[in-house]
C-alpha cells in the first residue's frame, strides 16, 4: 500500500510541475500582449515609461489620419489578397489532389518555397523582378507579393482537408447525375469548407501582420500598418497605435469566440434534430 | 429474354505500364443479376468503373442498352452505383442524400417528396430521414446508399463490394434483403465482390476474373461443378488440384500421371502426354487402405479438424503435397499417421484444360 | 483497385479541361512570382554592381568574394550562431510543453493550441515593442531588480543580442510547439504501455520510443525554427536598435541605403543553399508533405 501510495504522490507531483512549467510558457507568449494593452492607457505621448492612466488615446486614434490611412491600406489589401489567395488556393488544392498532370510535382515543390524560404529572400527576388520590369511599386506588388505567399498556405491547409474519400463523393454525386459545376458547388465545397475558412482566416492574419515583403515592396506612397510601426521604431512607437491594435486583437477574438459559439449552436440544433 | 444490356467488346484498361482488365468480353442481360467475382487486385472494381464513366477504357468498347458510352460522362449514363464505403455526402440529411438525383434534375418539391417517402419505406427506413450520415448504423447506411442510386430508376444498378463493411451477420441478412429488392424491382444487378459463398448465393450468373482475364462466366452451379480453369476450380469452394500429363485414355475415362501419383478422372477432348489439371472436392475424396483400381495415390492421416457441421481431415501426399478430405461423420476407425490410399469416382472430378499462359 | 487515376485513356479530353481549371491558376502563379524571381535572384548574384548602385549586367564572383571578407564572414556566423541558439532553446521550451498539451484530451488539447495562436494576432512588432519596454533602463524589469536588491544600478538589456535572441523565442515558440504537439499526439499510448511493460524506467521509454516516434516533428521544428530565425530582420531591428545586425538586416540594406543588388543576391542565395542542405537532409528520411506547416 505504502509503494502505491508514493506512485500516486509522485504521479500528482509530476502533474502540478506540468501546470506550473505550461503555465509559465503561456505567461511568456501573453506578457507581450498585456504589456502592449497597457501601454495603450499610457499618459506620455512618448511611450517609454509609464507616467498614468489616460484613455484620451482611444479617443483621439481616429483623428490620427495617419494612422487609419494605414490601418485601411493593409485591410484592403489583406481583404484583397484572401480572396485571391483562397480562390486560387481551394481551385490549386482540388487540382493537386485530384489530378495528374506533367510538372505537377514541380509545382508541389514550388508551393514549399515562399512557405520555407526566408521571407526576405523572396521578397528581394521579387523586387528586383519588379525592377527589372520596370513596374512601379504600390498597390499591386504588394498584393503579388502577399498572394506568393498566402497562396502555397491556402493550398496547404484546404489539400489538408480533402480526404481521399472527397474523391468518391464526387464520383457519387455525378452518378447521381450532377454535372462538374453541380458536384463542385453542392458536395465539393461543402466538404472543404472548414478547409476553407481556415485558409482564409490563415491568409488574412499573415497578410495583415506582414512587414518584411510590404516593407520592401511597398514603394514611397502609402505603407501598410505594420510598415508605419516599424518606421515608428526609431522614433519610439506612440500610445494610440497600442490603442489601435489592442482593438484590432479584441475584435479578432470577439469574432472567434462569436464564431465557435456559432458553430456550438448549429450543432447542438443538428443534433436536436437528429434525435427527433 | 437474352437480351444484353450491357455489353463490353475486348475492353482493356491500362494504369501506366500495368494491365489491370485485358481483352474482355461480356453481355450482361436485362434484369439479371450478375457478379463479377475475383480476389482484390484482379480488375472487377475497375471493369465495374469503367461502366459507371469513372475510369475510361483504354481501348475496347462498351456499350449500356446498345449506345456506345465512351464520350458520356458518369452523369449522362443510365446506371448508378453503390459504393463500397457507401460515399453518402455527410453535409446533408437522409433525405436530401436520397433526394440528390432528383433535386439535380429539378423534379417538382412534391413528387422528389412521395418518391422519397416511398424509397425509404422501400429499404425500411422509414422516419430517417433527418438524421445526417454520421449518425447512422453501417448497415442503415448501406440501405441509404441503395435508396440513393435507386430513387433514380436506373437501367442498371453497379454494386462495389456495398456488403464489405458489414459484419457477418448482417451481411447475409443484406445478401437475402437485397437479391429480393432485386427480383421485385427487376433491375438488372451488377455486383462486385471477392465473396465467393456471397456470389454463389446471390447471382444469376457469375463472372469470374483473375489477374485482369476473366475466367469464366456461368450460372453459381455451373461454375461450382464444372470451373473451365485452374483458377475457377481453387477460387470457388474448396478443391484439391492435381497438375500432371494424361497417360492413358479410354473412352472418356483418362488416367493422369501427378507428381502425387496415378489417379483417373473423366472427360473428353484430352489427348495421351498432354498436360492437364485435375480438381476433386474434399466431399468427393474417397479413401481406403487398399488401393484402388486406376489409383495410385499413397498418403497419411495428418490431422482432423472438428468444423462443427463436418470434420475435415487433412492427408499428406508421397509429394509432399496436402489433401482435403471432408465428412460429416467423423471415421473412428482413422487414426492419425494411418497410411491410406485415395481415390474417387472418376466422374466426380473435373477435367480441366491447362491454359495457354 | 485502388488505383484510381489513369493516364491513357480513350476519353481523356475529358479529364484534361478540369485539371487545367483547378491546378492551371496556381502553376502559373508559382512559376511566375516563386521560379522566375528565384532564378533571377541568382542571376544578379554572379553580376557585379555598378558606381550608382546599379547592376551592371558583367558576370563576376565579387559578391561572393566580399561574402569572405571579415566584417560579413563576422555577420553570417552570427546570424547563425543566434538561429542556432534560438531553435535550440525552443525545442528545450517547446517540446515538454507540447507534451503537456499533447497529454490533454483532445477538446482542452485543441483548446490550449488556440491558446497559443492568440497573442501572434496581435502584430509581431508591437509585440517586441513591448519586451523593449519591460526591460528599458528605467523600466519595470530593473526597477524589479533593484527593488530586490540583485543588482544596485540599472542593467543594459536593451539592444543587446541577448535580448534579440529573447525576441526571437517568442516569435518563434509556436512554430516549434505545433509541429511537436502534432507528432507527440499520434504517438499511441499503447507504446508507452508496452515499453514500461518490458521493463523500460519513464527516463528509458522517453530516449527509446518517444524521442525516436518524434523525430519527424522534431526536425519540422528546427526547420520552422531556424530558417525564419536566420531571414527575419525585424526582431534585430527592433530590440537591437540598429547596433545588433544579422544576415536579414544586411540584404535589406543593400536594397535600401547602400544599394548593393549583387551582394544582398548573394547573401540571399547564401540562405536559399542553407535552406536548401536542411530540406535535403529533412526528405531523406521524411516527405516534405507531411511537414506540418500550419
Amino acid at each position: 500500500m505504502a509503494a502505491h501510495s508514493a506512485v500516486q504522490k509522485r504521479k500528482r507531483n509530476v502533474s502540478i510541475l506540468g501546470e506550473v512549467y505550461a503555465i509559465l510558457v503561456y505567461a511568456i507568449l501573453y506578457i507581450p500582449v498585456v504589456v502592449m494593452m497597457i501601454f495603450s492607457f499610457n499618459n506620455q505621448r512618448y511611450n517609454y515609461y509609464w507616467s498614468g492612466f489616460t484613455t484620451q488615446w482611444y479617443a483621439k486614434l481616429f483623428s490620427n489620419s495617419t494612422l487609419i490611412g494605414s490601418l485601411w491600406y493593409s485591410l484592403i489589401i489583406a481583404v484583397l489578397s484572401t480572396v485571391i489567395s483562397v480562390l486560387i488556393g481551394t481551385l490549386g488544392a482540388l487540382g493537386l489532389k485530384r489530378y495528374e498532370f506533367r510538372g505537377k510535382r514541380f509545382i508541389n515543390n514550388m508551393l514549399y518555397v515562399p512557405i520555407i524560404v526566408p521571407e526576405i529572400v523572396l521578397a528581394v527576388a521579387l523586387l528586383i523582378i519588379f525592377m527589372r520590369l520596370g513596374l512601379s511599386l504600390g498597390l499591386g506588388s504588394i498584393l503579388i507579393g502577399h498572394c506568393t505567399f498566402c497562396i502555397p498556405y491556402a493550398v496547404v491547409t484546404i489539400r489538408g482537408r480533402i480526404s481521399g474519400d472527397g474523391d468518391s463523393l464526387e464520383e457519387a454525386s455525378m452518378d447521381l447525375g450532377a454535372n462538374r459545376l453541380q458536384t463542385f458547388l453542392r458536395v465539393t465545397l461543402p466538404s472543404i469548407m472548414p478547409g476553407v475558412m481556415s485558409a482564409t482566416f490563415l491568409s488574412f492574419t499573415l497578410s495583415i501582420d506582414d512587414v518584411i515583403m510590404s516593407n520592401l515592396l511597398a514603394g514611397a506612397k502609402n505603407s501598410t500598418l505594420p510598415v508605419l510601426i516599424l518606421s515608428m521604431n526609431k522614433s519610439g512607437v506612440t500610445p494610440d497605435v497600442n490603442a489601435l491594435t489592442t482593438l484590432m486583437i479584441l475584435v479578432i477574438v470577439a469574432g472567434m469566440l462569436l464564431n465557435s459559439g456559432i458553430r456550438a449552436l448549429i450543432k447542438k440544433r443538428s443534433s436536436r434534430a437528429e434525435a427527433l | 429474354m437474352s437480351e444484353s444490356i450491357v455489353s463490353l467488346i475486348d475492353v482493356e484498361k491500362r494504369f501506366g505500364s500495368n494491365l489491370v482488365v485485358r481483352k474482355m468480353s461480356l453481355e450482361i442481360q436485362r434484369g439479371e443479376f450478375l457478379t463479377l467475382l475475383g480476389p482484390s487486385g484482379c480488375g472487377k472494381t475497375t471493369t465495374l468503373r469503367m461502366i459507371a464513366g469513372f475510369e475510361d477504357a483504354t481501348s475496347g468498347i462498351i456499350k449500356v442498352q446498345g449506345e456506345q458510352v465512351e464520350d458520356k460522362e458518369p452523369y449522362q449514363r443510365d446506371v448508378n452505383t453503390v459504393f463500397q464505403n457507401y460515399s453518402l455526402f455527410p453535409h446533408m440529411t437522409v433525405y436530401d442524400n436520397v433526394a440528390y438525383g432528383l433535386t439535380i434534375k429539378k423534379v417538382p418539391k412534391e413528387e422528389i417528396r412521395r418518391r422519397v417517402t416511398e424509397m425509404l419505406a422501400l429499404v425500411q427506413l422509414a422516419g430517417y430521414d433527418k438524421r445526417k450520415p454520421d449518425a447512422l448504423s453501417g448497415g442503415q447506411k448501406q440501405r441509404v446508399a441503395i435508396a440513393r442510386a435507386l430513387i433514380n430508376n436506373p437501367k442498371v444498378l453497379l454494386l462495389d463490394e456495398p456488403l464489405g463493411a458489414l459484419d457477418l451477420k448482417l451481411r447475409k441478412q443484406m445478401q437475402i434483403e437485397l437479391k429480393r429488392l432485386q427480383k421485385k424491382l427487376g433491375i438488372t444487378f451488377v455486383y462486385v465482390t471477392h465473396d465467393q459463398e456471397e456470389a454463389l448465393t446471390m447471382s444469376d450468373r457469375i463472372a469470374v476474373m483473375n489477374a485482369g482475364i476473366l475466367e469464366q462466366v456461368g450460372t453459381p452451379m455451373e461454375i461450382y461443378q464444372y470451373p473451365k480453369t485452374r483458377f475457377v476450380a481453387g477460387f470457388i469452394g474448396e478443391s484439391n488440384l492435381f497438375d500432371g500429363t494424361v497417360k492413358a485414355v479410354e473412352g472418356n475415362l483418362i488416367q493422369v500421371e501427378t507428381s502425387a501419383g496415378l489417379l483417373t478422372t473423366c472427360g473428353q477432348g484430352f489427348q495421351p502426354g498432354e498436360e492437364m489439371h485435375v480438381s476433386i472436392r474434399p466431399e468427393h475424396l474417397e479413401i481406403s487402405r487398399e488401393p484402388a483400381e486406376g489409383f495410385a495415390l499413397p498418403g497419411k492421416i495428418k490431422d482432423f479438424t472438428y468444423m462443427g457441421t463436418m470434420v475435415k481431415t487433412a492427408l499428406d501426399m508421397a509429394d509432399g503435397s496436402e489433401l482435403k478430405f471432408s465428412r460429416f461423420e467423423h471415421d473412428s476407425r482413422l487414426r492419425e499417421g494411418d497410411p491410406v490410399y485415395v481415390f474417387w469416382r472418376p466422374e466426380k472430378s473435373v477435367p480441366i484444360k491447362k491454359s495457354a499462359t | 483497385m485502388s488505383k484510381r487515376k489513369s493516364d491513357s485513356s480513350t476519353g481523356r479530353h475529358r479529364r484534361r479541361l478540369p485539371a487545367l481549371a483547378t491546378a492551371g491558376p496556381v502553376s502559373v502563379w508559382m512559376i511566375l512570382f516563386v521560379t522566375l524571381p528565384m532564378l533571377f535572384i541568382i542571376y544578379i548574384s554572379f553580376m557585379s554592381r555598378g558606381v550608382f548602385g546599379d547592376v551592371v549586367y558583367t558576370f563576376s564572383l565579387n559578391s561572393y568574394h566580399t561574402l569572405l571578407d571579415s566584417t560579413y564572414f563576422k555577420v553570417i556566423s552570427k546570424s547563425l550562431e543566434a538561429a542556432l541558439l534560438t531553435t535550440v532553446l525552443c525545442l528545450a521550451l517547446g517540446y515538454p510543453f507540447a507534451y503537456y498539451i499533447a497529454r490533454k484530451p483532445p477538446e482542452t488539447a485543441s483548446k490550449l493550441i488556440m491558446l497559443i495562436m492568440i497573442p501572434f494576432w496581435t502584430n509581431s512588432l508591437m509585440r517586441l515593442n513591448s519586451w523593449l519596454l519591460l526591460f528599458q533602463t528605467s523600466g519595470p524589469v530593473n526597477a524589479f531588480l533593484q527593488w530586490t536588491g540583485i543588482t544596485d544600478h540599472p542593467v543594459t538589456f536593451i539592444y543587446t543580442d541577448a535580448l534579440v535572441i529573447l525576441g526571437l523565442i517568442t516569435n518563434m515558440l509556436p512554430f516549434a510547439v505545433l509541429p511537436l504537439y502534432s507528432s507527440i499526439e499520434k504517438l499511441e499510448n499503447s507504446l508507452l504501455e508496452a515499453s514500461s511493460d518490458l521493463g523500460a524506467t519513464p527516463g528509458q521509454t522517453f530516449l527509446r520510443v518517444t524521442l525516436p516516434l518524434t523525430f519527424p516533428g522534431i526536425f519540422s521544428a528546427i526547420i520552422l525554427v531556424f530558417i525564419p530565425s536566420l531571414g527575419i530582420y525585424t526582431v534585430s531591428d527592433i530590440l537591437g536598435g540598429g547596433k545588433v545586425l544579422y544576415i536579414g538586416n544586411i540584404i535589406r540594406n543593400q536594397f535600401g541605403s547602400i544599394r548593393n543588388w549583387p551582394l544582398g543576391a548573394a547573401l540571399s542565395v547564401l540562405l536559399l543553399v542553407i535552406t536548401g542542405l536542411l530540406i535535403f537532409i529533412y526528405t531523406r528520411f521524411a516527405k516534405i508533405e507531411d511537414m506540418e506547416v500550419v
